[in-house]
């Protein structure tokens, strides 16, 4: 037993009242703080770069398309980034919006039922398809990645079945179904109604996660679980929840991708929750859990959005977009541990 | 062996006839056919900073976990200002009054000072904002918190928005601290607050041991650190075998003669 195990570590008292730290090193202790700053300066940059290389970027259509094809994958996102904040990963949030969207659409055409009770079976498809995941989470003791890559093919092979493979169109759907589709202008900018719903999933999720005492459990989870229990928070509990957020979250994206390709089709989509994660990484949210903001992942759909489609203005073949888009994941993720670093 | 109660003579740093604010007779632990805890008594009284020492294995960890609800005793009781308690889980004890700074510190790195002073507590507005938005009150919560850093002399962190990441190990132990001691709790018990920490660090945390105390809370803490327990201690438990070997104070014995008593060198 030692009777004196002081650590000798060196300490400078001056070293608080003089900031020695390199300006790289104030630059990373300023995008720790601000985890959507990095982000936000990425898509102003991409914007002024895309704008100047081609005018037509700038072009009221191409802003108005640029937002439409952003609204469904940066809903996907929105429940994404509840899941990633909890360190999980959620690979069935585009199975679970294709069956959302199928169950949605039968419901309004062959079943027959009025729209909003048709949305609302879907809503009652999401939570119970987020439940199940967050089941396996908390009850099975099951890693997120494992439980959502079996809902993946799960909830994927229950859609083909149920649907039989077919589309519903559009046209055959009450207007109401589709009402998430339509346009209105904005100072010449055609917005649609489900860029409207995106934001308004953004802001409601941004509050909660900012301003209730729900929101400080989530991070406080994703950061340490161990802490969040001995604290006095229901870690399962809380993991429970954001499962079930993230489905209704994603029967709402359901109904936004039956207005944008005006049909519910099941096999249109699955591959989103590959985008819904690099939206989410790029905008500066922590895989390890416990960092980032919704903000920073609407920032993140909308540089994926605006080099996706800056690329094809500047009449780049597809396959640079993907290598574009994949090049920016990993930078996204190497800026992230380097930031991260400031911790120690 | 032979544990020699020494509650009853006049140097043991107790003053008779005092009630004590916690107390625990003939705890019983045992793990398969290991005996954690062998019939423990122990008792803190109010405005006292008491240390328990003991060998690896002797039983301090077990002893702790009774008491802060980790742990379920097979045998003895707990009374909490004279009242029986049986804590199934460390919740309870909280709920009760016994506010435990685990080694591993429990507090979210990510979220800044006043929010982990809050974590899992959290206040809520006033009106429909609080009752059906369930929004907290962030202004609120952030004046308390730096009323109760400033009340416990923890002037390093002015600043109660900063991330706890961003902090020094002894400033996050004064945070877990001051959590602690932040809700009217009865009881604080520091599980070796100062192993981690270097030299003018721990200095700082052992002052905030002794504010705690001058404010009328009595605190349990466990170390390793002989000097420090000599420093901050107002009576020492001494633990061996699962059981108490002695009570005993700065005043009383020398650290030599503590350390003989926990390794069974000597008798109290």
């Amino acid at each position: 037993m030692s009777t004196s195990t002081l650590p000798a570590r060196a300490h400078d008292p001056a070293a608080e009242f003089l900031d020695r730290r390199t300006p790289l090193e104030r630059a990373r202790g300023v995008l720790h703080r601000y985890p959507a700053l990095s982000p936000a300066i990425v898509l102003v940059l991409s914007v002024v770069v895309f704008g100047l290389l081609n005018d037509r970027f700038w072009a009221p259509g191409n802003l108005s398309l640029i937002t439409q094809q952003v609204a469904v994958v940066g809903t996907l996102a929105v429940a994404q980034t509840l899941v990633i904040l909890t360190a999980g990963i959620d690979l069935s949030v585009g199975s679970i919006m294709v069956l959302g969207s199928v169950v949605m659409a039968q419901a309004a055409t062959s079943i027959g039922l009025p729209p909003p009770v048709a949305l609302l079976l879907g809503l009652l498809v999401g939570l119970a398809a987020g439940g199940v995941n967050g089941v396996l989470v908390t009850r099975l003791k099951l890693p997120p990645f494992i439980a959502t890559l079996g809902t993946l093919n799960v909830f994927l092979a229950i859609t083909l079945l149920y649907s039989r493979g077919a589309t519903v169109r559009g046209t055959d759907m009450p207007a109401f179904m589709t009402w998430t589709g339509t346009t209105f202008p904005v100072f010449g900018v055609r917005i649609s109604i489900g860029v409207l719903l995106m934001l308004a999933a953004y802001l409601v999720v941004a509050i909660a996660l900012s301003r209730t005492a729900w929101g400080k459990h989530v991070y406080a989870v994703g950061d340490d679980k161990d802490a969040a229990r001995l604290s006095g928070i229901s870690v399962n509990r809380v993991l429970l929840s954001v499962y079930l957020s993230a489905g209704a979250i994603l029967a709402l994206a359901a109904w936004l991708q039956i207005g944008r390709a005006n049909a519910a089709s099941p096999n249109v989509g699955v591959d989103m929750n590959l985008d819904s994660i690099t939206a989410v990484v790029i905008g500066g949210t922590s895989l390890f859990g416990g960092r980032g903001t919704v903000w920073g992942t609407l920032l993140g759909a909308l540089i994926v959005g605006v080099f996706r489609n800056g690329l094809s203005l500047a009449g780049l073949d597809v396959l640079y977009q993907t290598l574009a888009v994949g090049v920016l994941v990993i930078v996204a993720v190497s800026l992230d541990q380097w930031i991260r670093k400031v911790r120690k | 062996m032979t544990t020699i109660d020494t509650t009853t003579t006049t140097d043991d740093g107790v003053t008779p006839g005092a009630t004590p604010v916690l107390q625990a007779r003939g705890l019983v632990k045992t793990f398969g056919r290991v005996v954690g805890l062998d019939g423990v008594d122990i008792e803190l009284y109010r405005g006292e900073v008491l240390a328990i020492i003991g060998d690896n294995g002797a039983g301090k960890s077990t002893l702790i976990k009774c008491l802060t609800g980790a742990e379920i005793p097979d045998q003895g009781e707990i009374v909490l200002d004279g009242e029986r308690v049986h804590f199934k889980r460390p919740q309870d004890a909280r709920a009760a009054g016994i506010e435990t700074v685990y080694q591993t510190l429990a507090v979210a790195p990510s979220l800044d000072i006043a929010s982990n002073l809050f974590l899992g507590r959290e206040v809520r507005r006033k009106g429909f904002l609080g009752s059906v938005l369930r929004m907290t009150d962030r202004a609120g919560m952030r004046e308390r918190a730096r009323r109760e850093l400033r009340d416990l002399g923890i002037s390093t962190l002015q600043d109660v928005t900063v991330p706890v990441e961003n902090l020094s190990g002894g400033q996050r132990q004064a945070v877990a601290v001051a959590r602690a001691a932040a809700f009217g709790s009865k009881v604080v018990v520091l599980d070796e607050p100062t192993a981690a920490l270097g030299v003018r660090e721990s200095g700082q945390v052992l002052e905030l041991v002794r504010t705690l105390r001058d404010n009328g809370v009595p605190v349990i803490i466990i170390s390793h650190n002989m000097p420090h327990v000599f420093e901050i201690a107002d009576r020492i438990h001494v633990q061996r075998l699962g059981r108490r070997a002695a009570s005993i104070t700065p005043r009383s014995h020398s650290m030599t003669e503590a350390v003989a008593i926990m390794t069974g060198a000597a008798e109290a």
